[in-house]
């Protein structure tokens, strides 16, 4: 008689009204079936990065190997230390466009985080004339489309004298409207009479936005701080367009060349590993920095509505 | 004389009233305006004036050597009725390829906003953190595992695994022929959709309130169909505007795809030219400015439009 009451009591607990439906606390039978359908899913998903990955550590004759095997056997860093023994065509070493990725991109996500956090402390809190216009005109460039107006902002870009500085990699990603928009509605959250008790305080707007909405708004900025570091790490559009001095193009564009050389010939397959060992530099930040925030992400998502 | 007397008069109060009006202004709205200042500055620059420069570039002839002429309508006229390429393959590539990534991708990221949705914290961060990491990898790096595995010899992998399974008789290139290169496109561009459209979708399905859907079963609500329609998609509305807004632009966005993949501009036979690689083909290739600016207004309304739509769908009348 025991075992049979305690079995039905732990069948009970998964298969009761708990847990069913959604944001459970807990496993439920329900959900099952999506297991069942998530787990070949995703494990699909990850062959290409698994791929990558798994090609980064490769030695030459498991990369030359017929007929190709997936998974690296004897795995080592040879593709690594190839990698940064080279040079690019141009006589540039690969150090050097690693470090201006680095650069640029820390650059970047502060000057990012300072420019949309103020005008969106603005847009939310403060009243001024143009105030709905320009949070109207922000959300209508929500579907801006950067890759339509290349030839106009390569033209632009000329003019104000550009071109081949340092600037050109950050000051066209800072224009961020999805950016502004969540730190807009994340801000939006706070009372304003939290706003208004600092007023009433004397508080100035400096020390209001340092001191009250800064410290309110951590999961935003992580937000932006990711958003933007996708934006400039990932950039291999600007090197290509509006670069041409090679010790200032980024490690993203570097990679290009390296694939776009390794089309034809027969360094494809030793240029392979070496590829494959840079894209996995280019990727695991952006993998990092995704787990180390992903939390305050996701609260920041929740004010994400567009009315 | 009496009248010149009055007015010296006037003028200086006048200004002193303006200048006291100016100060009363800043005062008031001067900070708000020194505080957007650094974005509305950025955002006029490389948002504002390129769209503005795009139309105004579309009614002339610029070949970047002489000073672009006006020449009216010319450029579209050409675009629709004369550029055979255009026609028979970039247009309907776009569509093809919008349609189906667009509401595909977008559709698919719901679902499995919805699913995650369902299962405890744990598991949902880790799928979640799977679905969503091929949007964080950028097209170069990726384009390094497309080649390998879309290779046209028989060492690609593709190619390897289907011969093993005597599926194909000899290798096929995968990127380099018109039939394939398509359908290439829009499994690599599916695979990277769960963005941050994604994101906020699956925030949105979490925070709906579940007192809803109590009562949506005391109401006969029956099967989770009906729930989805009645009760998830109507109480984040909000939420699946702004999905579906990121789904349309990243679609757009992702329109280089053909080129990365296949190495070349234009694409094998153009059966990967899409409006973007148009533009770049006419703007860098070419020279050709206006008329690429011309392609570039062209696409930003096919954007606008979609977002129509999708404003249709979504716009809460609450």
């Amino acid at each position: 008689m025991r075992p049979m009451t305690k079995k039905r009591n732990w069948l009970r607990r998964y298969t009761g009204v708990y847990n069913r439906g959604i944001n459970p606390q807990g496993f439920h039978v329900s959900q099952i079936k999506f297991y069942v359908l998530l787990l070949p899913l995703t494990a699909v998903m990850l062959l290409p990065i698994a791929f990558i990955i798994s090609n980064a550590f490769k030695p030459p004759d498991e990369l030359f190997a017929y007929p190709p095997r997936f998974f690296v056997v004897n795995p080592t860093f040879k593709n690594f230390t190839d990698l940064f023994s080279m040079m690019s065509n141009a006589g540039v070493p690969i150090s050097r466009y690693l470090f201006n990725s680095v650069a640029i991109t820390a650059v970047t996500i502060a000057a990012s985080i300072f420019v949309s956090s103020t005008a969106a402390f603005a847009l939310s809190k403060k009243r001024f004339k143009l105030k709905q216009t320009l949070f109207a005109i922000n959300t209508v460039a929500l579907m801006f489309v950067p890759i339509a107006v290349t030839i106009p902002r390569f033209l632009v870009i000329e003019k104000l004298k550009l071109l081949d500085t340092f600037l050109v990699h950050i000051l066209p990603v800072l224009a961020l409207p999805v950016g502004l928009f969540l730190i807009k509605q994340f801000i939006d959250s706070i009372p304003n009479e939290t706003i208004e008790a600092a007023q009433i305080d004397g508080a100035s707007d400096v020390r209001i936005y340092w001191d009250i909405v800064l410290p309110m708004i951590r999961p935003a900025i992580a937000t932006i701080a990711i958003l933007t570091f996708q934006a400039a790490w990932n950039n291999a559009e600007t090197s290509t367009l509006y670069i041409n001095n090679e010790s200032l193009k980024t490690f993203a564009f570097y990679l290009g060349t390296l694939t776009a050389t390794t089309t034809t010939g027969a360094n494809v397959v030793a240029g392979q590993g070496i590829a494959a060992a840079a894209a996995l530099i280019m990727f695991v930040p952006n993998l990092l920095m995704f787990l180390f925030l992903q939390s305050q992400v996701m609260s920041t998502m929740s004010h994400s509505g567009l009315k | 004389m009496q009248i010149e007397a009055r007015q010296s008069r006037v003028e200086p109060i006048a200004a002193r009233q303006s200048r006291a009006r100016f100060a009363k202004w800043w005062s008031r709205e001067g900070s708000a305006y020194a505080f957007v200042a650094a974005y509305a500055l950025l955002f006029f620059t490389f948002i504002v004036v390129p769209v503005l420069a795009a139309f105004g570039l579309s009614f002339t002839f610029f070949d970047t050597i002489q000073p672009p002429h006006f020449i009216g309508l010319r450029n579209y006229i050409t675009l629709l009725t004369q550029d055979e390429v255009f026609m028979r393959y970039v247009l309907p590539n776009t569509l093809q390829f919008a349609v189906i990534v667009g509401p595909g991708g977008y559709a698919l990221a719901f679902f499995l906003a919805w699913v995650l949705a369902q299962l405890p914290r744990l598991p949902r961060t880790f799928f979640a953190l799977i679905l969503y990491s091929p949007a964080m990898t950028s097209a170069v790096a990726m384009a390094v595992v497309w080649k390998a595995l879309f290779s046209g010899d028989q060492s690609g992998y593709l190619n390897s695994f289907l011969l093993s399974l005597r599926i194909i008789q000899e290798p096929i290139q995968w990127l380099q022929s018109p039939q394939y290169l398509m359908t290439i496109m829009i499994v690599v561009t599916l695979w990277s959709s769960m963005g941050i459209g994604f994101l906020a979708m699956l925030a949105g399905i979490l925070e709906t309130n579940p007192d809803l859907y109590e009562a949506a079963s005391l109401d006969g609500v029956s099967n989770r169909l009906q729930e989805i329609f009645y009760i998830t998609i109507p109480s984040m509305k909000p939420q699946m505007l702004f999905g579906a807004v990121m789904a349309i632009v990243g679609t757009f966005q992702a329109g280089a795809i053909g080129v990365t993949l296949s190495g070349s501009n234009p694409t094998p036979q153009y059966a990967g030219q899409l409006i973007v690689n148009h533009i770049e083909d006419y703007g860098f290739l070419r020279y050709e400015m206006g008329y690429a600016a011309a392609a570039s207004v062209v696409l930003l309304l096919m954007v606008l439009l979609f977002t129509r739509l999708a404003n249709r769908l979504f716009a809460g009348e609450d």
